[in-house]
Order: C-alpha cells, then structure tokens, then sequence
C-alpha cells in the first residue's frame, strides 16, 4: 500500500477545492495523510485522510512562501510518503518544485491523472499530453479540475497528529496583506451569456466588436489572460486560473486557445462554442460545439442574425 | 542591484506539433521556437526595476539552436550583460537540469535577484524558479505581478485566484517567477535587434550538466482533438446560422 500525502491547500479558512479533489485521487491509490498547515481548526473536514499532520505556528497563520516551503519540508522528509500531491495553483506553485529539490524527489508537473508508477501531464498549453514513468518516490502538482471533488469531501474521524513547526525565525518573506478585486461594472459570474475574447481578437480596436455581439446576445464581455495583460480588459473580465470561475448558460470563445489555466475558469459551463482557426486548438476537447471560420468573419455573421 | 533573467525558448503553440517516430518527444526538426512569454515578462519588470532603482540586469540562457537572438533581443530592450551556459545539454533539457545548470552559473556571477518566468509549457518536472531557489538557498516567490523598492526591502505582489493579490516584503537575496510584468513588455522591432547585434558581446560560461529530472517519459499522445466538441466547419456564414439555431433550441435567444 502507498502512503500518499496531500498539502492542504485553504484560504480565509476555508479548504479549496483542488484539495478535495486530490483526496479523492489520493485514496484511489494509497493510504493518505493530510498535511494541514496554518489552521488545525480545518482536520474535522479532511475525514478522506485517514491521518491528518498539522502544523501551526505565528509564522504560519497567512500563506507565506517560504515558511510553507520549509514547513512541507520538514514534515515529508520526517515522514514516509511514496508520492506528494501539491495542487498546481498559485500557492502550490511556491511549494512544489522546491520541494522536489530539498527532498531529491523528482517532480512531474501539471499532472492531470496519476498511479503509483505513472503520471500524465498536460504540456504545450493543453495540446498534447505526456506520460512519465515514476519509479520509487514522486511529487505531482495536480491540475484544479483533474477529479471530482466529491469523492474527497466525505465524513471521518482521521486520526490528528500535531507535528512541531520547523525553526522559522531566519524566515525572510513577509505576510504585508491581501489586496482585494476592485469591484468592476460587471460581474462575470452572474452573467447567463458571455462572450469571450481571447489573444486571438489582435488588438484592443477590436474589443467593441465583441461588446457589441455580447450585448446583443444579452450578455457580458470576458477574456483570457493576455487580454487583461494588454490591458484592453479589466481583471474583473478574467476567466480562469489567477481569474474568476465562471458558469454561465452560454459560453462563446473568440480566439482562445484553451490553455489549461484558462480551462479551469469555465469547463463547467452549461454549453461551451469555441471559435477558432486552429483545429488543434486544446479549446476543441472542452467545448461543445466548435468552428473553425475566422473570428474577424464569424463575428459580423452572427451579429447580422440577430 | 544586480538582477539576473534565466530566459529560454519554447515550441511556438501557433504551429502544429508533431509526436516523433520514438513516441516520447516532439518532432524538434522543424520546431519554431519563440520566448517563452512569462520570460519575457520577467526581463521586463528586471527592466522596470532597475530603471526606477538602478542597478544591472543580466539575461542568462543554456545554450541552444538559435538561442543568440534572444539574448540581442534582451541587450536591444536595456540588458546590460548577456550570458550563455555552454554545454550539451540536448534539445528537451529538463528543468531540473536547467535549474542547476542556472543556478551554479548565478552563483558564480553573483547576484542578489533572480527574475524569471513563473512557469514555460514545457517544464514536465517543474517551475525553474523554485528549482534555482532552492540551489541556490534563497526565498522564492512566484505568481509575481510586481516588484517595487521600499527601504532596503522588496515588496512583492502574487497573485491568488479570483483576482485577489497578496503582497509580501522581502530581502535580498530572492528568486521571484514572474506571472506578469506591470507594464505590457516592450516591443522592439526586429530591424533595430539586427543592427544592435553587431555591438553585443555575449559572455560565454561553461555549465555543469549534473542535474537531471529524475523521471522518463514513457509516452506522448495528443489528446483527442476535437472529439468533445461537435465542429460547425469553417465557413462563417453556415457556422452563424447553426449556433443560432443551437441557441434558438437551447432557449437562450
Ligand atoms: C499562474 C498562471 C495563471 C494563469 N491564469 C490565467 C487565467 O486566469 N486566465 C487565462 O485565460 N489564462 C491564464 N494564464 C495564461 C495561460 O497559460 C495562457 O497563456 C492563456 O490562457 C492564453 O490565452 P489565449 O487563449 O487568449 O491566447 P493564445 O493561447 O495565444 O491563443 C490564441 C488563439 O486564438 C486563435 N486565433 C488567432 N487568430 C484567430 C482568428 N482570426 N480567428 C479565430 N481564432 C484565432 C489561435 O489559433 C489561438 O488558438 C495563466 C498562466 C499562469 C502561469
Ligand atoms: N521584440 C522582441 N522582443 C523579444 N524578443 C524578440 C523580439 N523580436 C524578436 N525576438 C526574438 O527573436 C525570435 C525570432 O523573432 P521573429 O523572427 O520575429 O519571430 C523570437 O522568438 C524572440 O526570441
């Protein structure tokens, strides 16, 4: 039986979901242990755990990137884990690959499903996937969205042991503060329709356009992540990953290739249409229905119809 | 300040990849490779940094086919130094090799902040900069959307999900993966990195190339393109009408 240990990933005192969905792959293949760290308060709900590590000091109370480093550290290398589940999101991201280097166990990144000798990524913006063989001991960082969260989130009674926090006084990173979204005029999340821009739509000449058809489909403009970068859109339009969720009835993609951070802010979407050149395009394998006309023609031929 | 930007090339995703006859790598012949653009966002907030704070920026790269032009592309936007790191370190080098190789060279040059992209699509075994963090014994910080000056300390803005950023203060020395640079990267035409490469001299340093990722891929496949999606075609006009009819028949206009 592997001994697989799952980093607890919550915010604001609330566990995340790519948590419950690693617990739920972690008791597919092993015997699983919880790694809680920052607020022990939170064990009662890991119950897919059959043991919960907790680890708690001042240092640890907000997220901080090096105090959490050395804290996984310290606990996998007093433990006995044949694979290390760290979510790939923006905290597991400080944790993973410094793991893999002061533990010398290797790592395999943007993994989307796993056994105890193999594991698949997505590479290359989710266009084409990668098998690793693992032999021995592994971390993975798990993709959000890779397993259904329910089978982790299941009542029990894991037994809680409380692990003493490593020296953390030479510390040199600062918790200052969160900075919260500013509100925008729209909120994306409520939308029923949204129209989606991506890098694909050239310029920022081209944002009205796209207004113009969400409007008229009595919806909202969204982006990916480069629209925002470009600042042609607000953050509060971003979908995905460093975005927000979104479930709308209808989500209409223009020139977004579906880059697995992107994937994540919108999969769950009642009915997807992707529009875009390349037939290749990652987007494809999530949406529902798919065309391949270029945006710059698709666009005037739907707004004429309606 | 001496700030240092491990940059590298990735496959361009606008082309086609290619599975080769092996099964476990690209077709690499005719790859066209471009910056990786979370790269390319680490040059630009060193860039930002250092002419609000003054200091030097380095730009460092294994070496590798075609890899000189990024670095007359770096010098043209402001590097004062460019580096490469020679040794055979194969086409589909793995980041924790990279990683070593990067951080012996840092090392060696000294250095008191790394920049670096927060991740490339191709790093199978990981993010370089927890990789050269942890060489080279330093905090790292990634998911970075800007780094300022406050006194003698950095203060380093990450970002979360949903649009919540969380702001940290830190010392030097620190390895920080960019996500995004504050300001959109510069563009400098083509035509002025040709002229301006006559005048750049590109500082050669050998590599150690002891660091491996520890694991083999055993397969590469493409997922099954366009299997969830049913494809209207490519042409506008019949595409329009159906997906109003799919809306039509779905209530949703
Ligand atoms: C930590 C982290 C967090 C991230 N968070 C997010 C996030 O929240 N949201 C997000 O979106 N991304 C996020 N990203 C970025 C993500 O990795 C991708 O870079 C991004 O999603 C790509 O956006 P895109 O699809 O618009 O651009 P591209 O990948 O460049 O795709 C553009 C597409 O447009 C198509 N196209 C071009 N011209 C036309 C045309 N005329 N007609 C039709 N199609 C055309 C092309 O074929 C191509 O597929 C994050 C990355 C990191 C590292
Ligand atoms: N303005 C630029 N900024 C950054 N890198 C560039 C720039 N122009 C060219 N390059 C580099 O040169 C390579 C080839 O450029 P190109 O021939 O324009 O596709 C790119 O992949 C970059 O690595």
């Amino acid at each position: 039986m592997s001994n697989i240990y799952v980093v607890v990933e919550h915010f604001k005192g609330k566990v995340e979901d790519i948590t419950f969905e690693m617990l739920g792959k972690a008791k597919e293949l092993g015997d699983v242990t919880a790694v809680l760290i920052g607020n022990k308060d939170l064990a009662s709900e890991l119950g897919a755990a059959s043991k919960v590590i907790t680890v708690d000091a001042p240092e640890l109370a907000e997220f901080n990137p090096e105090a959490y480093l050395k804290t996984v550290s310290e606990v996998v290398s007093n433990g006995n884990a044949d694979m290390v589940m760290v979510g790939n999101t923006s905290m597991g991201m400080d944790i993973a690959a410094g793991l893999s280097v002061s533990q010398d166990m290797p790592l395999i990144a943007y993994a989307s499903d796993m056994g105890t000798d193999s594991v698949t990524s997505q590479l290359y913006g989710g266009k084409v996937n990668v098998e690793s063989a693992v032999s021995g001991k592994c971390i993975v960082s798990v993709l959000p969205g890779s397993f259904p969260g329910d089978a982790g989130k299941v009542d029990g009674s894991p037994a809680v042991e409380e692990a003493a926090a490593p020296d953390l006084s030479e510390v040199k990173v600062k918790f200052r503060k969160l900075i919260e979204p500013e509100g925008g005029d729209v909120d994306i999340t409520t939308q029923d329709v949204l129209v989606s821009a991506g890098r694909g739509i050239q310029s920022d000449e081209n944002i009205p356009m796209v207004e113009e058809l969400a409007a008229k489909l009595g919806g909202a403009v969204s982006c990916s992540r480069p629209i925002v970068d470009n600042k042609w859109l607000g953050k509060t339009r971003q979908v995905g990953k460093s975005g927000l969720k979104v479930k709308p009835k209808l989500y209409l993609t223009l020139g977004i290739s579906g880059a697995p951070e992107h994937i994540e802010g919108m999969k769950e979407a009642d009915l997807i249409i992707a529009v875009n050149t390349d037939p290749n395009a990652p987007i494809f394998d999530y949406a529902h229905y798919g065309c391949t006309a270029d945006l710059f023609d698709l666009i005037p031929a739907l707004s004429s119809k309606l | 300040m001496n700030i240092v930007v491990p940059i590298k090339q990735v496959p361009d995703l606008v082309e086609e990849l290619e599975i080769d006859g092996s099964g476990k790598d690209l077709n690499r012949e005719w790859l066209k490779y471009k910056i990786n653009e979370f790269d390319d966002h680490a040059l630009e907030e060193a860039l930002l940094y250092k002419e609000a704070n003054g200091g030097t920026v380095t730009a460092i790269v294994l070496d590798s086919d075609g890899i000189d032009k990024v670095l007359h592309a770096a010098a043209a936007k402001g590097a004062d130094k460019v580096v490469k790191i020679m040794g055979d370190f194969g086409s589909a080098v793995s980041s924790h090799a990279a990683g070593k190789a990067m951080a012996d060279a840092i090392q060696a040059m000294g250095f008191d902040m790394v920049m670096t992209g927060v991740q490339a699509v191709d790093d199978r075994d990981g993010q370089l900069a927890g990789i050269i963090a942890n060489h080279l014994n330093t905090p790292n910080i990634n998911v970075v959307t800007g780094v300022t000056k406050d006194g003698d300390n950095l203060v380093v803005q990450k970002e979360y999900g949903g649009g919540v950023v969380a702001e940290f203060e830190v010392s030097t020395p620190v390895v920080i993966g960019v996500q995004a640079a504050r300001e959109t990267p510069r563009y400098i035409p083509v035509a002025k990195i040709r002229k301006a490469s006559r005048g750049i001299n590109i500082e050669e340093v050998s590599g150690s190339t002891d660091g491996n990722a520890g694991s083999e891929v055993s397969r590469m496949f493409k997922p099954e393109g366009g299997q969830g999606a049913e494809m209207l075609g490519d042409d506008a006009e019949a595409a329009a009408a159906r997906i109003i009819e799919i809306l039509n028949e779905k209530g949703i206009k």
